[in-house]
């Protein structure tokens, strides 16, 4: 925190903010001069994002076939749930912006708790979309292995959840913090440091998010899934079916089966799964461009989520003030920059007609 | 609790009315359903229309919840100059992206290493 200065102990009549930093002449300057900071930062952060943004423009005026065959893989619905999820993120976090700026020190905590739920529920949907496609080896060109068998769960807990192994394996470090954190929160409150404890029980809570984004999107997948079998009246994918003895029965059409499924499979164009014979070998570059884009940007949530659980720790410890709340405000403008990205990244990738 | 400053300047802090927060969530929620209900009905203007959309919502976002309605003109400036050069370089480079290709495809190497899409469906 650059511009704390919380070293020194003030004397009644030191006249600025515990925050308030000796080389500004005032707060407002203090606070001015941290938002053009904050600004040229997010100038950084859309040139950084703007070399995958010519990338696809490139290829999407090279190739608009490629564009055209691959888009059918993403799911509009997911994506939409995901544009949704964020924007009242955005919302929630401008809350918490006012509530600092009126000195609201627990409004801030709570709003600012809620945004870090929501980019949790973000990383959680993304976290079935990628595990969903790397089942069905939709990698990046290189890797590129794209079959309409969906890949069979090798591992024991994945057979028995009935989810694919991709997913277990991203939940890991999820369902490690989220042990570890409600551990915590109860440790602290057992050595009587209620801050940090609500401070542990709130990143718990956000790793709760994860989950629920997860559970959600995995429920929709199933609906999904049934639906579209269901209306091609013939199983065009694997429905992993849960039965009563824990082991996961996949229903593998034969290869012939799939050759004359699939034929008609591809005449469906709400199919998210077309004949691999159908696409250009070169659909996998979309992906490339795909993962890059919403990888980086999942990672900028991330990110996110980490400056977030620091205003919410200040908050819980009652630091603003209506004369000092820049930190609030400028982790309120990243945030609204991954919003921003993302209100370009969703029609630019899923809605591609 | 630390000493209160002798000039008032609590002023400069403007949070944003609660019912404009709410209306701009709203406008941006009613943007995302119009953008999904007109993805690929618009024929050959589904892209302009859906980068449209897309930058009424980013304005919306931009100007309230990233304040930029009141905030400082330099501030301001200091961002769209990120576009402007955003723009330089897309611009340039789609100005360039069309003399090469021939280029590319002229260079001997195996069929399969092609990135042109084939004429017909494999």
């Amino acid at each position: 925190m650059a511009v704390a200065d919380t070293a020194h102990h003030h004397d009644h009549h030191h006249d600025h903010g515990e925050f308030i930093a000796h080389h500004f002449d005032n707060a407002e300057q203090q606070f001015d001069s941290g938002k053009l900071g904050i600004w040229i930062f997010l100038v950084t952060e859309v040139l950084f994002f703007s070399g995958l943004f010519v990338a696809y423009t490139l290829w999407r005026y090279h190739h608009p076939e490629i564009f055209q065959q691959a888009h059918v893989f993403l799911d509009k619905v997911l994506g939409g749930i995901n544009t949704v999820v964020l924007l009242f993120s955005s919302l929630t976090m401008a809350l918490a912006v006012r509530c600092s700026q009126m000195s609201n020190n627990r409004g801030t905590a709570f709003y600012t708790l809620i945004t870090m739920v929501c980019a949790a529920i973000f990383l959680g949907v993304k976290a079935i979309e990628y595990s969903h496609k790397w089942d069905q080896g939709i990698l990046v060109r290189s890797l590129w292995a794209y079959t309409t068998d969906h890949q069979e769960a090798q591992w024991t807990l994945s057979k028995q959840l009935g989810i694919s192994d991709w997913l277990v394996a991203l939940s890991i470090i999820p369902a490690i913090l989220l042990v570890a954190f409600i551990a915590l929160s109860i440790i602290a409150r057992l050595v009587a440091n209620p801050i940090l404890s609500k401070f542990f029980a709130g990143l718990a809570i956000t790793v709760g998010g994860y989950f629920l984004g997860a559970v959600g999107g995995h429920i929709y997948m199933l609906n999904y899934e049934a639906q579209s079998a269901a209306n091609s009246g013939h199983a065009q994918v694997a429905p992993l079916v849960l039965h009563a003895d824990d082991k996961v029965a996949t229903d593998h059409p034969t290869a012939a089966a799939h050759g004359v499924d699939h034929h008609h499979a591809g005449e469906h164009h709400d199919s998210h799964h077309p004949d691999p014979k159908s696409l250009d070998r070169d659909v996998g570059i979309f992906f490339s461009i795909y993962y890059c884009m919403t990888g980086l940007h999942a990672v900028h949530i991330l990110g996110g989520i980490g400056f977030l659980s620091w205003i919410f720790y200040r908050s819980l410890k009652g630091h603003w003030r209506s004369d000092y709340f820049g930190p609030v405000e400028y982790v309120g403008l990243y945030w609204h920059l991954v919003d921003l990205i993302w209100i370009y990244l969703f029609p630019m990738l899923y809605l591609i007609d | 609790m630390a000493g209160h400053s002798h000039h008032d300047e609590h002023h400069f802090a403007h949070p944003a009315p609660i019912k404009l927060l709410l209306a701009v969530f709203f406008a941006l929620i009613f943007l995302t359903i119009l953008t999904v209900a007109t993805s690929g009905k618009m024929g050959p203007f589904g892209t302009i229309v859906a980068m449209a959309i897309a930058t009424a919502k980013a304005a919306l976002v931009c100007l309230f919840f990233m304040h930029m309605f009141w905030d400082k003109s330099f501030n301001v400036l200091v961002f769209f100059s990120s576009f402007l050069f955003v723009s330089l370089f897309i611009g340039f480079t789609m100005l360039d992206t069309d003399h090469y290709q021939n280029t590319i495809d002229a260079f001997p190497r195996a069929p399969e290493q092609t990135t042109v899409a084939p004429t017909e469906m494999k």
